[in-house]
């Protein structure tokens, strides 16, 4: 029974450990474009390197 | 001069830049007909290749454009014609204020909605096993007050903190005076909590701290669904109003062109006006004669003649040639702004509208209250404990759960609007939904609503309209687009010059060739008719092309399925007797009026609404701009002015006239269902409520309950997008 005092806190602690994600994923923008998101991963790599970072300034 | 479509592109547009402290700069376009992977790929490649750009990103869900540029020098006017070049029209977007308020007030009610989630789920953990000893298993008195420590420990911070927006809310409400739905809300929370914790140190039996986090959960859910609907409807409102872009042309000292923001203009700038672009301030006309469309100023179809020292009204359309202006009113002191003031005034009007879920919020505050009071005071005359009457009480609190108000309306709505989204509706608020839901009479504006507000050519044979084509596509101006368009995809004429005011010429097969007003092809003719074009070869016959102003193929339609809806239809017109007659025949409308002022059009509404008449007014220019505002609902094209579309519950972004039946239909079926949650809800209190106070309920059914009752809400609000 006594092993309720690790596991309980343990659980919430998992818990917030989840909300802290959640927040990580909201700040850093992963809900801006979920549209975009879907599509991107279906351009292929070498279109990938196009876009940002040009091969010339 | 030569005016051609290059030429119309040269605008300058480093207004829209924004410099970075870096000596960088940031350009933000609003792209159109992005939709699939490859469209992403092929413009941010692209565009990444263009001199001076540093990164091109584009988000799908919103479609801008953000690029880095490597300094201010780099031409925002450049990259829009390359967008256009691929096949993607661009407008700069200038990202306003406004947006930075809506996410602060966004993040703070997801930061809510993840703590109240968290919380519900962690305290209920430990409510479970308290609850398996409501059953009669296995749990001593100390393990029972331990959970219960460990609830209160996790739940009661979480439901402080998720609350705030509920609680803050209401204290605001009651200080004006007023009870809103988050009072009783916080009156719930608030007793619940506080009850729990005297429960808990007295080693009672009931704590109801996750029933308090979860109420807040599902609260929340309902809140975060009316702010996006809000949020999403304000960002495509303003994308559609960035594609009228707000800046005006100005010649400074130098001779140069540039482009400045609206406000920015001066009484006595000198001001070009390309063919089709709107005049952006009252000005006088400089030179030459011109032509301008006021049909969305007055209502008026025919254009009017201007000559020079004469003044031009800003919202007017320039239909002629290149126009050279003098500023003569700053911007906010301009027709348009003059206008815009009496759309506030309006608007303020409307806001008293009470919405369903506070209406019905007036009935059940006070019903739920007062029988929670009567437990409380009946249940200690009736010889009970006070401790023991005071917990059903607040079990009475929490079984009524308002989510039937607070999470099933928000859900019917946000439900209904994706709804009408696809179908190219645009609702701007739920409120809105639930005024179109109660109207019985529609009033249409003439020009741009019923017709197409744009000359289209009428009777010409195809022949003449082919070997007036070529001419026609190297114009702008607004009939020969017309022609343009009737002729479809073909050659264009060489060496055209096109002559403001007069019309265009140039060489079809090596032939000169002249299409414009009667006197500039060499045409006899006393009569001044606005309507109408002469084409012709130098040497040979001309011809006539007559233009008006059509009707929108579904307007007869829109108008007899209102009627089979039980709605009276009548018109309201700013243009000329004979114009609006023939119009309101053909739609079968006998009931109409023509040449009203602005005024005349709001007073209209005005007393049609103090007849007790539910009024939708349905309108695109700035002539109905107040009477938009006045009426109970308001619908504005896409294709309206900025003032219109702000003063609109509704905004239709495509072509066809008949999504106005969708709204009111969807906007009827969303009503239905809010209420049918209404009634549902009636039902299962009177159930519960009893219950409650008959001491049946405990911490594990009220819980139970709740989520179900919640459950049940917002499953049959979901029913709105599957039925017609």
């Amino acid at each position: 029974m006594n092993v309720i005092f690790l596991l309980a806190p343990f659980s919430v602690a998992l818990g917030m450990l989840a909300v802290g994600a959640f927040f990580w994923t909201l700040r850093a923008g992963q809900y801006e474009d979920i549209k975009g998101a879907a599509e991107r991963i279906l351009i292929d790599d070498e279109d990938l390197d196009g876009p940002g970072d040009k091969q010339e300034p | 001069m030569a005016l051609t479509f290059e030429a119309a592109s040269q605008t300058d547009m480093s207004a829209f830049l924004r410099k970075a402290d870096d000596g960088h700069a940031r350009l933000d376009l609003l792209v159109t007909g992005a939709r699939c992977a490859g469209c992403i790929a092929k413009i941010e490649r692209e565009m990444g290749a263009l001199p001076g750009v540093d990164s091109a990103r584009l988000n799908l869900s919103t479609g801008r454009l953000s690029l880095g540029l490597e300094n201010t020098g780099v031409d925002p006017g450049r990259i829009i014609a390359a967008l256009g070049r691929l096949g993607y029209p661009a407008t700069p977007y200038d990202p306003g204020a406004a947006l930075v308020q809506r996410d602060r007030e966004g993040r703070r009610l997801i930061l809510a909605l993840a703590v109240a989630g968290f919380g519900a789920m962690n305290a209920m953990m430990f409510s479970v096993p308290i609850w398996a000893g409501l059953f009669d298993q296995e749990l001593g008195p100390a393990t029972r007050s331990m959970m219960m420590w460990m609830s209160a420990a996790v739940g009661a911070p979480c439901a402080i903190f998720a609350g705030m927006t509920f609680f803050e809310s209401a204290w605001r409400s009651l200080r004006a005076g007023r009870a809103n739905m988050d009072v009783p809300i916080s009156i719930g929370v608030i007793l619940t909590l506080a009850i729990s914790f005297s429960e808990t140190i007295l080693n009672g039996r009931d704590a109801y701290f996750d029933a308090a986090v979860s109420l807040l959960f599902l609260l929340l859910i309902g809140r975060w669904l009316d702010h996006v609907l809000r949020a999403k409807a304000r960002s495509a409102a303003g994308d559609l109003l960035a594609l009228q872009a707000p800046v005006a042309c100005v010649i400074d000292n130098a001779g140069r062109e540039r482009s400045i923001p609206l406000g920015d203009v001066q009484p006595g700038d000198i001001l070009r006006v390309r063919p089709g672009d709107r005049i952006p301030v009252d000005a006088t006309l400089e030179a030459g004669e011109a032509l301008l469309d006021n049909s969305l100023l007055t209502g008026e179809s025919a254009p009017e003649r201007v000559g020079p020292g004469q003044m031009c009204r800003a919202g007017a359309v320039n239909t002629s040639g290149l126009l050279t202006l003098r500023a003569s009113a700053r911007s906010e002191d301009s027709t348009l702004a003059a206008i815009a003031r009496l759309v506030d005034a309006g608007t303020q009007s409307r806001s008293r509208y009470v919405r369903l879920a506070d209406r019905a919020a007036a009935l059940y505050v006070p019903v739920v209250h007062a029988a929670a009071l009567a437990t409380f005071a009946g249940g200690w005359a009736l010889g009970l404990d006070p401790r023991e009457a005071l917990i059903r009480a607040v079990a009475v609190l929490i079984v009524t759960c308002p989510c039937a108000l607070g999470l099933a309306v928000p859900a019917v709505q946000v439900v209904a609007s994706a709804r009408l989204f696809k179908r190219g509706v645009l609702v701007k608020s739920g409120a809105a939904l639930e005024r179109l839901a109660e109207i019985d009479h529609v009033v249409f504006d003439k020009t741009g609503v019923l017709t197409e507000g744009r000359p289209a050519l009428v009777g010409a044979s195809p022949t003449i309209i082919a070997l007036a084509a070529p001419l026609a596509r190297a114009s702008s101006h607004p009939m020969a687009r017309a022609v343009a368009r009737a002729a479809g995809e073909g050659p264009l004429a060489t060496e055209v010059t096109e002559h403001p005011g007069l019309g265009v010429e140039g060489l079809i097969d090596g032939r000169r060739a002249r299409l414009g007003r009667a006197a500039f092809v060499g045409v006899p003719t006393l009569r001044t008719g606005e309507t109408e074009l002469w084409f012709g070869f130098e040497g040979e016959s001309k011809v006539r092309l007559q233009f008006s102003d059509v009707l929108r193929p579904d307007a007869g339609a829109t108008i007899a399925a209102l009627r089979a809806r039980g709605m009276t239809v009548s018109i309201l017109s700013g243009d000329q007797l004979g114009a609006v007659r023939g119009v309101a025949g053909a739609v079968g409308v006998s009931d109409w009026r023509a040449g009203l002022l602005p005024e005349e059009k709001s007073g209209a509404i005005d007393a049609l609404a103090a007849q007790g008449r539910k009024v939708l007014m349905i309108g695109d220019g700035l002539n109905d701009a107040a009477a938009l505002a006045r009426a109970h609902a308001a619908i504005a094209p896409g294709t309206a002015l900025a003032a219109s579309q702000n003063a609109a519950d509704l905004v239709l972004t495509g072509d066809a006239l008949m999504a106005v039946v969708e709204a009111i239909d969807v906007a009827r079926s969303a009503r239905r269902r809010a209420l049918e949650n209404f009634s549902f809800a009636a039902v299962y209190n009177l159930v519960a409520a009893p219950a409650a106070m008959l001491g049946l309920v405990n911490p594990f059914v009220a819980a139970l309950a709740m989520s179900g009752s919640s459950l049940v809400v917002t499953l049959n609000a979901l029913r709105v997008r599957n039925r017609r």
